[in-house]
């Protein structure tokens, strides 16, 4: 299966395509989580879920661990068998696969040859990425 | 209430498994019933659920977009062109909600809801002829299609009133970034009654384009520590595993007795909202 030919995409081949990506990738990040999950609730026996409660008015919000917010923290906890990161990560998974699904769009109207629409899909994949990568720190 | 992690997760799991599987029968996707269920069930803060939400979201999105697509009625070129306006939207609404009391997120959340469940019993428009000519901007963008129907025909459509599709889409956008919901009677609504894009085409367009809207503002409540993962754990997969059963069963039941009853929960739960955000309980 050649996905760079335009037979492939005119059969509608790629939309197949991206529907197994769409499975797949929610498949894994359940799977991660999943797995994530068991080793989090051995890891935090017993844990009151005191922490959850709203804030009270006028105080910042705590949020989660800070280390638990970007992919390159994630990644070295999740390696060092943290349950909580591996959950993250399968977030992070989660979040990925429609963003790599608008990403494969680009391709596909690139063969298609309609240039209007590769612009239209790459604002749109700009406006995800620089979101990404601006952040709000 | 004070319960114990291991116990609340099991919980939560099962409350979860209910909400994607209501959510999936009734079109109303699980952000609307996560919500409720983490602030007024369990007394979580109103912030760690939208993160929760909106991953719940995505969870659904993606998930019943790769069973649509199979059926090539998803305009993938409607879907793209509104998605400028609904993650441009959708950054703004995750934005916003950085700095908007709580307050006001309870509310505006109940308001829609509430518009949500209105949305789902109303009485859909019938007899609209879809391939009447459409608007030029349409014509130009090429967002005019063709989806087969049930007999096995092509039935061509039009797209009218692009620009006021659009400007919805974007308010649907801040919307889901605000509330981490999919917004999917919104959208609906932009494609149906706006754009008289027919029904089934609007449906799965939109399904397709909450996936999308959600991971734009996913990121940004990711890096401020909105998304916890004691949460997240029961909640994908508790609503992941309910919406597939949903979907399993879907077409042997009949769901409009079911979503009128569920709409009724909806309002109470609405109501309810709105009175705890008031009242500062949230």
């Amino acid at each position: 299966m050649n996905i760079f030919t335009k037979e492939f995409w005119a059969e509608r081949d790629m939309e197949l395509f991206i529907g197994k990506l769409l499975r797949y990738g929610v498949t894994l990040a359940c799977g991660i989580t999943l797995l994530g999950g068991i080793i989090y609730l051995f890891q935090n026996h017993g844990v009151s879920m005191e922490h959850y409660r709203p804030t009270p008015d006028g105080q910042p919000f705590p949020g989660v661990e800070h280390y638990l917010r970007e992919l390159s923290t994630i990644i070295p906890r999740v390696l060092s068998f943290d349950g909580a990161a591996i959950i993250q990560l399968g977030v992070c998974v989660l979040i990925a696969t429609p963003i790599l699904r608008v990403a494969f769009s680009v391709i596909g109207f690139l063969i298609e040859k309609d240039y209007m629409y590769v612009v239209v899909t790459l604002i749109v994949l700009c406006i995800i990425v620089a979101n990404m990568l601006l952040g709000l720190h | 209430m004070d319960l114990n992690l291991e116990v609340f997760s099991i919980i939560l799991f099962f409350g979860a498994c209910f909400a994607g599987f209501i959510g999936s029968l009734t079109g109303l996707g699980g952000g609307v019933v996560v919500i409720p269920l983490l602030t007024l069930g369990f007394g979580v803060d109103m912030r760690y659920a939208i993160g929760a939400a909106l991953v719940t979201s995505i969870a659904t999105s993606s998930g019943a977009a790769a069973a649509y697509i199979k059926e090539g009625i998803t305009n993938v070129r409607i879907g793209m062109f509104l998605e400028i306006a609904t993650t441009t939207g959708a950054v703004i609404g995750a934005i916003v909600a950085m700095y908007l009391d709580k307050v006001y997120i309870a509310v505006i959340f109940g308001c829609v809801l509430i518009f949500s469940a209105v949305r789902s019993i109303s009485k859909k428009e019938e007899n609209i002829d879809y391939a009447a000519p459409g608007d030029k901007l349409g014509e130009k963008l090429k967002l005019n299609g063709s989806y087969p129907t049930k007999d096995g025909r092509i039935e061509k459509y039009n797209v009218h009133n692009v620009m006021g599709g659009y400007s919805l889409m974007t308010l649907a956008g801040v919307l889901s970034g605000l509330l981490g919901i999919g917004s999917g009677a919104l959208k609906v609504l932009a494609m149906d009654t706006a754009m008289k894009i027919p029904f089934k085409v609007s449906t799965t367009t939109s399904n397709f384009m909450v996936g999308v809207t959600a991971a734009a503002s996913a990121v940004i409540y990711l890096q401020r520590g909105y998304i916890d993962p004691g949460l997240a754990m029961p909640i994908v997969v508790g609503v992941l595993l309910g919406a597939f059963f949903g979907s399993k069963i879907l077409p042997k039941t009949n769901v409009k007795k079911l979503r009128m009853l569920f709409s009724v929960v909806i309002f109470l739960l609405a109501v309810s909202m709105i009175y705890n955000g008031i009242t500062g309980k949230l």
